[in-house]
C-alpha cells in the first residue's frame, strides 16, 4: 500500500465548513432502475449544443450516438438505454434553473440492449496521443466535477503547451457532496486506470491523485489499489479540508506551489486537472467501450428520507432519483442541483440528471441571513478570499457600476466561492453582487465588440460606395473624351443615321 | 553677477522650456476636432441607424463636437451613452430625446414573401443583408445592428424586427 504525501503549498483564506457528508456515505452506490422515460438535453457540456442525429419514432440502443457535437467545442450525447425516441422538445433543465431547453426524449423498452461494438480498437498505449484524445471525444466525456468542459478538448489544448503534472481532483471540498468519495472507495482501480490513460494521452510521467483529509476510506482504497497495480508514476497527495481547495486553480497552487496567472489556465503553469470521476469515465470508455451514459450522484439533505449515492443514467428525472431515495421528508423546502455553494436551485423536480449533476440537495428553508447592513470595512472578506481579492472594495465598485475599477481589482478572477458572504458581519450578499457585475462586464465587452465590427462594416461599405462612384465617373469621363476625340465627323454621321431612321 | 540677474535668467529659462513643452504638446496631443470626434464616435453604439438625423454614427459624432447637435439624440445608446458623452465633453447630462429601445432586436426577412427587389440590401448600412436580384434575401443575424433602415424600403413589407432574448 502506498501512503499519501503531504508536501504542499499554501492556499490563502478559505473556510472550514461543516461537511455534512456522513449521511450519504454510509451506504454503497445503488443503481437506479431504468426509468420509463429518459430526457437527454443536447447541451450537457460547455460549448455549442450537440445536434440531434436521430428522428422521432426511431429505435435506439444503449450507448448509441444520438447527438453529434457542432462547432469546435462540444461533446456527443449517447442514449442511456434502449428504446424509442418519442420527442425532441424543450424540457426543464437544471442549468437554466428549471427553464426549458431542447431535449431528446426516449421511451425505454426495458431491455437495455447495448449497441454492437463495430471493432476492437487497439490497446490505448499503442495509439498516438492525438488519436487517443479523439477517441476520448467520441465517448462523450466531459469534466464530471461540475464544469463539464469536454475532456478531449482539454487534452488537445494541453498538447499545445508544456505540461509537467496531471492532477486528479478528488478533493470534493463542497459540503454535502460525496459522489467522488464513494466512487474512489468503490472503483479505486478504475481511477488509477483512467489516470494511466490520461497520462499516456498527455505523454506524462507524473500524476498526483489529490484527496482531502476528511476522506480516509478513499485514501486507503486508492493506496491499496496503487500498491497492487504498482505504478510508481502516480502519487497520492492528501490536502487539508479547506473550502474551496477543490477549485482547479486552488488545487494547482496547493499541490504544486504554482500560481495560475490572472485570466490564465492551469496549463499556463504546466498542470492539467481532471476530476477523478472523469478518469473513471475515460477508463470505462477506452477499456470497456462504455460511453458516458451514467454518473454517480449524491442525493442528500434533510429533505430526503434516505440520503445516499446513486448511479443514475443521464435522463433520469430528479423526481425518480428522490423517489428511489425514499422520497421527500417534511423538511423539503428547496431543491438544489449541485452543492450548497455552487449549485443551482431549480423550480421543478422534472429536470433530468445530466453530466453536470453531481448532487441533488433537498433542504429546508435556509435561516434568514439577517438584515443587510452597511459595510464596516472589517476586512474579514479579504482574509478568506482564496484569490486574494478585496471583496469590500469590489463591492463599492460593483454598486457604482465602475467597470474599469472592477477590472483593475480583478473581479473577473472571482470564482464565486461564497466565502466572503459567509463571514460578512453585515450580511451583504457579496457574491450575488459580483455575479451581476461580472455579467454586466461581459455584456459591455460584447457590446463593444459588436459596435467595433459594425463600425468596420459601415466604413467598408462607405468606401465601396465611394469607389463605385469614382469608377462610374471615370468611365463616363472616358466615354465623353472618346466621343470628343472622334470629332464632329462622327457626330454628323450619327445625326445622319438618326435622320434616316426618322424619315423611315 | 547679481542675485537679481540670476533670478531673472532662471525664470526666463523656465518660461522658455515650459513654452517649448506647451508648443510640442499642442502639436502632438489630440486637441484637434477630428480626434475628439473620433473619441465621441467610439462611445456611440455604431448601429448606424440614423435616428439622430445624421447618416451614421460618425457624422453625428462630428455634429456633436462642433456643437450643432445635442448629446441626447442617440436612442440605441441609451442613458449610458449620454452620460459618457457628457463626461467626455464636459457638458450637462440631458434626458434622451426619444426613449431607448428595450433589449436588442434584429431584422428578419419573411423569406417566402421576399421578391428579391434589392432595396433592403441597398439600405443596410453594415451590409448585413445578402441576396441577389430576383432571388430571396436574408439577414445575417450576427451582423445586424437592429437599425430598422431596411423596413421602410421593402415594397412587400416582409421585414420585421425580432427581439433577441
Amino acid at each position: 500500500m502506498s501512503a499519501p504525501t503531504y508536501d504542499l503549498g499554501t492556499l490563502h483564506g478559505g473556510l472550514r465548513l461543516p461537511g455534512n457528508k456522513k449521511e450519504s456515505t454510509e451506504n454503497p452506490i445503488y443503481d437506479i432502475p431504468i426509468p420509463k422515460q429518459l430526457v437527454l438535453p443536447i447541451a450537457q457540456h460547455v460549448g455549442d449544443p450537440a445536434q440531434p442525429i436521430v428522428g422521432i419514432g426511431e429505435h435506439v440502443l444503449k450507448g448509441q450516438l444520438i447527438a453529434d457535437p457542432d462547432g469546435t467545442v462540444g461533446a456527443p450525447v449517447h442514449a442511456s438505454s434502449s428504446g424509442k425516441v418519442v420527442a425532441i422538445e424543450p424540457w426543464p433543465i437544471s442549468r437554466r434553473h428549471g427553464d426549458p431547453a431542447p431535449c431528446i426524449v426516449i421511451e425505454t423498452d426495458g431491455e437495455d440492449r447495448p449497441i454492437e461494438r463495430a471493432d476492437t480498437p487497439p490497446p490505448y498505449d499503442s495509439l498516438p496521443r492525438d488519436v487517443l484524445a479523439q477517441m476520448i471525444l467520441q465517448g462523450g466525456i466531459v469534466g464530471l466535477g461540475g464544469a463539464v468542459f469536454p475532456t478531449a478538448q482539454k487534452l488537445l489544448q494541453a498538447n499545445t503547451c508544456e505540461i509537467d503534472y496531471l492532477l486528479l481532483n478528488g478533493v470534493e471540498c463542497e459540503p454535502y457532496i460525496s459522489c467522488d468519495d464513494v466512487l474512489m472507495r468503490e472503483r479505486a482501480r478504475e481511477v488509477i486506470g483512467g489516470a494511466q490513460i490520461l497520462m499516456h494521452a498527455l505523454g506524462l510521467d507524473v500524476s498526483y491523485i489529490v484527496i482531502e483529509s476528511d476522506k480516509p476510506e478513499a485514501v486507503k482504497a486508492l493506496g491499496v489499489a496503487l500498491g497492487e497495480i504498482g505504478d510508481e508514476r502516480i502519487v497520492l497527495k492528501q490536502v487539508p479540508t479547506i473550502y474551496p481547495s477543490g477549485g482547479e486553480d486552488q488545487l494547482v497552487q496547493l499541490v504544486t506551489k504554482r500560481e495560475v496567472p490572472s485570466g490564465g489556465l492551469p496549463t499556463d503553469v504546466g498542470c492539467l486537472v481532471q476530476n477523478v470521476g472523469t478518469a473513471v469515465a475515460v477508463y470505462d470508455w477506452i477499456e470497456n467501450h462504455e460511453p458516458l451514459i451514467s454518473r454517480v450522484t449524491t442525493v442528500t439533505g434533510n429533505g430526503v428520507a434516505m440520503p445516499m449515492n446513486v448511479r443514475a443514467r443521464f435522463g433520469t428525472t430528479v423526481a425518480d432519483v428522490i423517489n428511489f431515495a425514499g422520497g421527500y421528508t417534511e423538511h423539503a423546502k428547496q431543491l438544489i442541483i449541485g452543492g450548497p455553494m455552487f449549485g443551482r436551485s431549480v423550480t421543478t423536480d422534472r429536470v433530468p440528471i445530466v453530466k453536470a449533476s453531481n448532487c441533488v440537495l433537498v433542504m429546508s428553508e435556509p435561516p434568514a441571513p439577517g438584515p443587510q447592513m452597511p459595510c464596516i470595512r472589517c476586512g474579514e472578506c479579504a482574509e478568506v478570499c482564496p484569490i486574494m481579492l478585496l471583496p469590500q472594495q469590489l463591492f463599492w465598485y460593483a454598486c457604482a457600476d465602475d467597470e474599469k475599477k472592477l477590472r483593475v481589482h480583478g473581479l473577473t478572477d472571482c470564482i464565486e466561492c461564497g466565502c466572503c458572504d459567509l463571514v460578512c458581519p453585515s450580511h451583504i450578499p457579496l457574491t450575488s453582487n459580483f455575479r451581476v457585475a461580472k455579467g454586466r462586464i461581459q455584456e459591455l465587452a460584447d457590446e463593444k465588440a459588436r459596435a467595433e465590427r459594425a463600425k468596420r462594416r459601415f466604413e467598408a461599405r462607405n468606401e465601396r460606395i465611394e469607389r463605385d462612384q469614382r469608377e462610374r465617373e471615370a468611365e463616363l469621363a472616358k466615354q465623353k473624351s472618346e466621343a470628343k476625340k472622334a470629332g464632329p465627323a462622327a457626330i454628323a454621321e450619327i445625326l445622319k443615321r438618326k435622320q434616316q431612321k426618322d424619315d423611315d | 553677477m547679481s542675485a537679481v540677474t540670476v533670478a531673472v535668467l532662471t525664470i526666463a529659462a523656465i518660461a522658455l522650456i515650459a513654452g517649448l513643452g506647451l508648443a510640442a504638446a499642442y502639436r502632438s496631443l489630440p486637441a484637434k476636432e477630428e480626434d475628439i470626434a473620433e473619441r465621441v464616435n467610439e462611445l456611440l453604439p455604431q448601429t448606424q441607424c440614423a435616428q439622430c438625423g445624421y447618416p451614421g454614427c460618425r457624422p453625428y459624432a462630428r455634429a456633436v463636437v462642433d456643437e450643432s447637435a445635442p448629446i441626447n439624440l442617440c436612442p440605441p445608446g441609451g442613458e449610458d451613452t449620454v452620460r459618457r458623452l457628457a463626461e467626455l465633453l464636459g457638458r450637462d447630462v440631458l434626458p434622451l430625446a426619444e426613449p431607448a429601445p428595450i433589449g436588442r432586436a434584429v431584422a428578419i426577412i419573411d423569406e417566402p414573401a421576399c421578391i428579391g427587389c434589392f432595396h433592403c440590401r441597398n439600405a443596410c448600412p453594415v451590409d448585413a443583408i445578402v441576396g441577389a436580384h430576383q432571388l430571396m434575401h436574408t439577414v445575417i443575424e450576427s451582423e445586424c445592428t437592429g437599425c430598422e433602415l431596411c423596413i421602410a424600403p421593402c415594397p412587400v413589407d416582409c421585414i420585421s424586427m425580432r427581439k433577441l432574448a
